[in-house]
This record gives C-alpha cells, sequence and structure tokens, in this order.
C-alpha cells in the first residue's frame, strides 16, 4: 500500500508524475485537440470525467474482477463511461462534439486511463484512486491548458475566441497546423526537463 | 478513381501519425531501430486491414440494422481486442517466421490508438465495403511510412549534439513536426 499523504497523491499527478510531461501518455489526444482553447478545455474534461468515474468502480469492484481478465473488464468499463461522456458532449455542446470527431471516442484508448487503473484503482482504496484519478486529471487538464493556449495565441492571435493580440501580430498559422503541434509539445517537454533539472540539483 | 484517391490520401495527405495524430506511442516508442520500425509497421498494416473490413462489417450489419448505434465504442473496441489476440494465434500457428518478426508487437497493437481510430472514421464517413479495405490498407502503409523515416532518422540523431533537456522525447517530436510540415506538401495532390 501507498505511504504517501493524501495531499502528495493529489499533487503527484500534477507535476512528479504528469500523465504527459512526465509519463508521455496520453499524447494523441494532447497533439490533435489542442488548436483551440475551448478543444483543448472539452477533451480534458471528457477525459477527467471518464478517469474519475472508472478509477472509482473499478476501485469498488477490484476483488471482484479475476486477474486473468482484468484489461478487459477496465476496457468494459471505460468504454461504457466514454459512451456516456460522447453522448453527452454530442446533445449538449454539439459544436465542440463535431470539432473532436473521433477523438471523443477514443479517449477509450487513452493510455493514462488504462494506466491509471493497472497501476493505481486496482490496488487501492476507493478514496485513494479517487485523489489519484482527481490529481492526474488536473494535470492533464492543466498540461492541455497550457499547450492550446500556446497554440491558440500564436496560431490564430485569439484566446477562448477573443482577439487577444494587437493588429500589428501577423498569426502563425503553423501553430494550429498538425506541425505546430509537434513542435510545441516537443519544446513543452524539453522545457519540463529543464525546470526538473535545475529543481532537483538546488535540493 | 475514388478509391485510388483515398488510397493516396491516406498513404501521403491524411497520414495516421503525421495528421490525425493517432499511433504517436509506437511512433514514438518504436523508431529506435530501422529494423523494429518495419515490423512494427508491418503489424499494423496488417490489423489495420483486416479491423477495416471486421468494423466495417459489424457496423453495417449488426450495430446500424439494430439500431444500436451507441454500442459502437464499447463493441469496437472488444472486437479488437479479441481480433489481435486471435491474429497472433493464427500467425504463431501458420507461419512461426511471421510471428517471430512481429510477435512482441502484435500485444501492443491493442492498445493502439490508431487501429480503433481507424474503425471510427470508417464508420464515421460511411465508406462503402471496397472503401473501407483500401483506407484501412493506404492508413497502415503511411504509419508503416512514417516510422520508418523517423527511425532512420534518429539513427542517424544518435551521433547529433542536441541539447541535453531535448534528448528522446523532445527532439523526436520536434523532427516530427518538420515531417510533418514536409508532409503538407502533398496537399496538393489530392483536391
Amino acid at each position: 500500500m501507498s505511504t504517501r499523504s493524501i495531499g502528495q497523491e493529489f499533487t503527484k499527478g500534477l507535476w512528479n508524475e504528469n500523465p504527459v510531461l512526465r509519463q508521455l501518455l496520453g499524447l494523441c489526444p494532447t497533439l490533435a485537440v489542442t488548436g483551440w482553447v475551448i478543444n483543448g478545455l472539452a477533451m480534458g474534461l471528457a477525459t477527467s470525467f471518464v478517469l474519475i468515474f472508472s478509477s472509482i468502480v473499478v476501485s469498488i469492484i477490484k476483488k471482484l474482477i479475476p486477474s486473468q481478465v482484468r484489461i478487459a473488464s477496465y476496457i468494459v468499463i471505460i468504454a461504457t463511461f466514454v459512451t456516456v461522456a460522447d453522448r453527452f458532449l454530442a446533445a449538449y455542446f454539439p459544436d465542440i462534439s463535431k470539432d473532436l470527431g473521433p477523438y471523443v471516442p477514443l479517449i477509450v484508448v487513452n493510455c493514462i486511463i488504462l494506466g491509471r487503473q493497472e497501476a493505481f484503482s486496482s490496488k487501492n482504496s476507493v478514496g485513494r484512486s479517487l485523489i489519484d484519478a482527481l490529481g492526474m486529471s488536473s494535470g492533464f487538464v492543466l498540461t492541455l491548458l497550457v499547450l492550446s493556449s500556446i497554440r491558440e495565441i500564436l496560431g490564430s492571435g485569439t484566446y477562448l475566441g477573443h482577439q487577444v493580440m494587437g493588429s500589428w501580430f501577423t498569426p502563425w498559422i503553423i501553430m494550429i497546423l498538425p506541425a505546430g503541434a509537434f513542435l510545441a509539445l516537443g519544446i513543452l517537454l524539453g522545457i519540463a526537463l529543464h525546470i526538473e533539472k535545475k529543481t532537483k540539483s538546488r535540493i | 478513381m475514388e478509391l485510388v484517391a483515398i488510397f493516396i490520401s491516406a498513404i501521403l495527405v491524411n497520414n495516421f501519425v503525421l495528421y490525425y495524430f493517432l499511433g504517436i506511442c509506437p511512433f514514438l516508442g518504436v523508431s529506435k531501430k530501422i529494423d523494429s520500425a518495419i515490423s512494427m509497421g508491418l503489424a499494423v498494416t496488417f490489423v489495420m486491414t483486416i479491423t477495416a473490413v471486421v468494423s466495417w462489417a459489424i457496423n453495417n450489419w449488426i450495430l446500424i440494422p439494430h439500431g444500436l448505434d451507441y454500442l459502437k465504442i464499447v463493441s469496437f473496441i472488444l472486437v479488437i481486442a479479441s481480433l489481435v489476440q486471435l491474429v497472433e494465434m493464427f500467425i504463431r500457428k501458420v507461419s512461426p517466421p511471421l510471428y517471430q518478426a512481429l510477435g512482441i508487437y502484435l500485444p501492443l497493437i491493442t492498445t493502439n490508438c490508431a487501429i480503433m481510430g481507424l474503425a471510427l472514421l470508417v464508420a464515421l464517413r460511411e465508406y462503402g465495403f471496397a472503401e473501407a479495405v483500401v483506407f484501412g490498407l493506404g492508413s497502415g502503409l503511411g504509419f508503416t511510412l512514417a516510422i520508418i523515416l523517423m527511425a532512420a532518422i534518429r539513427e542517424q540523431l544518435d551521433l547529433a549534439d542536441i541539447p541535453e533537456p531535448l534528448k528522446g522525447a523532445g527532439i523526436s517530436l520536434i523532427v516530427a513536426s518538420i515531417m510533418a510540415l514536409a508532409f503538407m506538401g502533398f496537399i496538393g495532390m489530392i483536391k
């Protein structure tokens, strides 16, 4: 069992074990939907919803699942919540749902979610799993938010659809294209590693 | 003509890795050596083509006629998982050399979002049977092309002087960015 305090269980998802920047999980949605802040946010929240509820369910029924079929069971549980999220977005936010296209159903193969079930929820109590899922979700949402902010401001000069850059600014169209996604994430990963090294060496 | 357009667009213009960002994990994880990149690419192409056929059949013969559209996500993921398992068992029985080559990569493919993405895109675009097969094959070849190119570049990168924090994933993503830029040049091929 984990020896971390509840607080550490939450904050590890924000930085030390940040799913995108440190574990390199869930890169597909991270790259695909971060051209606009609103899409990044919607994707982050949808993924969080699935992660949190799957973690709760898996940690409740962990003793009932035979270990040979655990992966398949996790996938069915995850797929159920993904279907809920997909239908919800399609019903209440049809525009966003259309923009995100196949990426909402693809949350089901997001390795962050399956990874947390296998590594954490299947071994820990409901409370701890919930805290862990909340931390990981926050880390994921924050990363998407940072990346999509960079890409939207540089790529189209707007933030959440509002003009923020003056008329002098020529949008770097490339930042909202696929190439810009790779470039921005690559540099962000470099910066994260650099900060990590700097703080480590100070201690 | 329509089929040729789908095929070319799946390989070059709407490349799965560089345009849809699907299959990034193996693209970064298995692209250190050209040999393993080729094996991974072939395994993905193989599974993608079969997935296109099977998911098309399930969607058009079972889900749509019975109004079970909302079960798409659950049924596709289960079918893909069992399909990969079946393919693995089949290859081990029929062709041990092929199993040696693809063996360890096959289980990894289950959680590859490219396969699931393919099944979803085939359903979303309402492709006919022939179109689905061509799209599956083309997408697989596109993935293979991207991962082999990436592996070739990374073998050279080993000798390059890269800033410490960018080593590994960082520089790979930046290389991918330049590749995506290059592939944008193909857009003019398909109107």
